[in-house]
């Protein structure tokens, strides 16, 4: 086999509220992996500000690119492509990491490569699964997204299940401010549903008639509110632990059951998870339980991974690089960008 | 000495080089407000024809602020990423400074309106100082470094410093200073009404061609900051917005109720 070079990639992501950058080699070897979280900064609004996030972007990202380089030991000029998220996300904070982009191509003569974000999740599973190749199913579910995935071939997507209203993530943040919890839902749900019993309360799983693979999410959360609403009226204490663990196991009883009925129907033998909903413990232990049983191989990235981060964003644009794929100066950020369109 | 200049404040997208008392190109569209998409083509256009390699030059001056925040955003994400990968400084060039840069040499005050919607403007008032031919003096108050001409010069001074007023309360303290007031910027249109009813001294509007933000400008002052030192590292660049966030505003009214 012939020793081909080695595929050197500056990523930069800024589409919501992590500012982050990577060196990734040959797109599965992390060399250096920065993420500065802004989360502190938008707790107390008990969500994203996008204003608020796009300032700090701005703030911060020359110094996470400049980590990043050093971490990995690398001069910018050994770069083979400068990689960047420009969608979907907000698009005042796609918009530091695009200029910033576009920017450092411009000046170095490093080709430019626009990543999906969703794309970048989807491939965060490459990077700690150095067998897993196309095709695959795979489930991403985060803060802004839940999407059922057919990856075909690196860099080719069918999205055959997406949610009808509320991300998983989302309700998960609903949902935990609904019971006194904060800002960011999905952890501390995880948490305290280790103390609560998840069969006290049963929440309604919601099905979508004309697609078998479409979520919706916010029924459920309805449901829990007016439970919630229910026991205030009766003046009975609620059990934040047990509603914790009830809602969370009815959310994670639809992901799991839509996922494996599509693995199924497709007759793959590798199934993914990614997004930040995908280190929700109970939801890894539910995919690993099933796979197992049914003889299915199970994949996903490790924590760091699953939230928003660069590496994704290089290992992506590693397989768009070997292709040819090549973004203009005119690269602009696309906030509502869809999976497979460029 | 080389600065490359860029505005993307406002409506306007405007990329120049300045090579010490000589513009070489400005590249400047007032057209669509798609910067993201303009701006690194016209740079990259700006390089073409003047066949210019990008590490010759010094420094990388950025209109810094007030004006639009995603537009502020675009133009020091450039800069930034400009900076980071020539190593080369920034020099922060505020927005109304550099509008009123256009009129130098001028003795009438300048009051550059930027439209901040909310019936609100970015506004300042500047002045030109005549310096004459042998003073030893300075081009920016408080810098002790001589100005090296014998020529004469003009001094960029600041009579009202930089804010988000009301329109009204502008031309109230234009009214107090006194003085013949040339207007330029993009909230000449929306407010030359208000103009008319309020103001009571003299007036005039800056013609087409000095009445917008101007990279040749920005790379001009730019330079003239450059050579006081006054430089900062793309890192530490970030814009001047002269407004909190919608949700920190609210926030901060909230907490002034209770």
């Amino acid at each position: 086999m012939d020793k081909e070079k080695d595929i050197l990639i500056l990523a930069i992501e800024s589409s919501c509220d992590e500012t982050a950058a990577a060196v990734v080699k040959n797109g599965r070897e992390v060399l250096s992996n920065v993420i500065f979280s802004q989360i502190d900064l938008h707790t107390i609004y008990g969500g994203v500000v996008p204003e608020i996030a796009s300032r700090k972007h701005i703030e911060k990202i020359n110094q996470v690119i400049e980590e990043a380089l050093s971490r990995a030991g690398v001069e910018l000029c050994s770069m083979d492509a400068v990689a960047v998220t420009y969608g979907p996300g907000l698009v005042g904070a796609l918009l530091v990491g695009v200029s910033e982009a576009k920017a450092i191509s411009f000046a170095t003569g490093i080709p430019l490569i626009g990543v999906h974000h969703i794309e970048g999740h989807i491939s965060a599973n490459f990077i700690e699964n150095k067998d897993l190749e196309p095709p695959f199913i795979c489930l991403v579910a985060s803060g802004g997204h839940s999407h059922l995935v057919v990856v075909k071939d690196y860099g080719e997507y069918e999205i055959i299940g997406r949610t009808r209203d509320d991300a998983a993530g989302e309700a998960f943040d609903k949902v935990a401010r609904a019971i006194g919890l904060g800002y960011p839902g999905g952890p501390k749900i995880d948490r305290i549903s280790k103390e609560g019993n998840p069969d006290a309360i049963h929440f309604p799983r919601a099905r979508v008639d004309e697609n078998e693979y479409d979520f919706s999410f916010s029924g459920l959360k309805s449901a829990v509110l007016n439970y919630l609403n229910a026991c205030r009226m009766k003046g009975e204490e609620v059990n934040t632990a047990d509603v914790a663990a009830s809602f969370q196991k009815a959310v994670v009883e639809v992901l799991v059951e839509h996922s494996l009925h599509a693995v199924r129907a497709y007759g793959y033998d590798k199934f993914a998870i990614a997004g930040g909903v995908a280190s929700n413990s109970s939801l890894r232990a539910a995919f690993e339980a099933e796979c197992r049983k049914r003889k299915i191989a199970f994949y996903h990235p490790s924590p760091v991974l699953c939230t928003d981060n660069a590496a994704m964003i290089g290992a992506a644009a590693y397989y768009e690089f070997r292709k040819g794929v090549r973004s203009g100066l005119d690269l602009n950020a696309v906030p509502n960008l869809k999976l497979g369109e460029r | 000495m080389k600065i490359l200049g860029l505005d993307s404040s406002g409506l306007v997208a405007s990329v120049a080089v300045v090579e010490d008392d000589c513009l070489l190109a400005e590249f400047t569209v007032n057209y669509k407000k798609t910067h993201s998409q303009t701006l690194l083509p016209m740079m990259e256009e700006v390089k073409r024809i003047l066949e210019m390699d990008l590490n010759t030059l010094d420094a990388i001056a950025v209109a810094s602020g007030p004006g639009s925040f995603t537009g502020l955003r675009i133009g020091s994400a450039t800069a930034k990423g400009l900076g980071l990968a020539l190593g080369k400084p920034l020099v922060e060039v505020p927005t109304l400074e550099g509008l009123a840069f256009n009129l130098c040499g001028t003795d009438r005050l300048i009051c550059p309106l930027m439209d901040a919607r909310r019936g609100q403007v970015y506004t300042g008032a500047y002045t030109f100082q005549w310096i004459a031919c042998g003073e030893s003096t300075t081009l920016q108050k408080g810098n002790p470094e001589p100005m090296k001409r014998s020529a004469g010069g003009w001094r960029l001074e600041t009579v009202v410093s930089q804010r988000a007023a009301d329109i009204s309360d502008m031309m109230d303290k234009l009214n107090q200073i006194g003085r013949e007031v040339i207007f330029l910027g993009d909230g000449v249109p929306v407010f030359a009404g208000r103009i008319r009813e309020e103001l009571k001294v003299g007036y005039s509007f800056a013609p087409a061609n000095k009445n917008r933000q101007s990279a040749a400008s920005v790379a001009t002052l730019g330079g003239i900051y450059y050579a006081q030192g006054r430089v900062v590292s793309a890192a530490a660049h970030q814009p001047v917005y002269l407004r909190m966030s919608q949700a920190e505003r609210e926030r901060a009214e909230k907490e002034a109720q209770s």
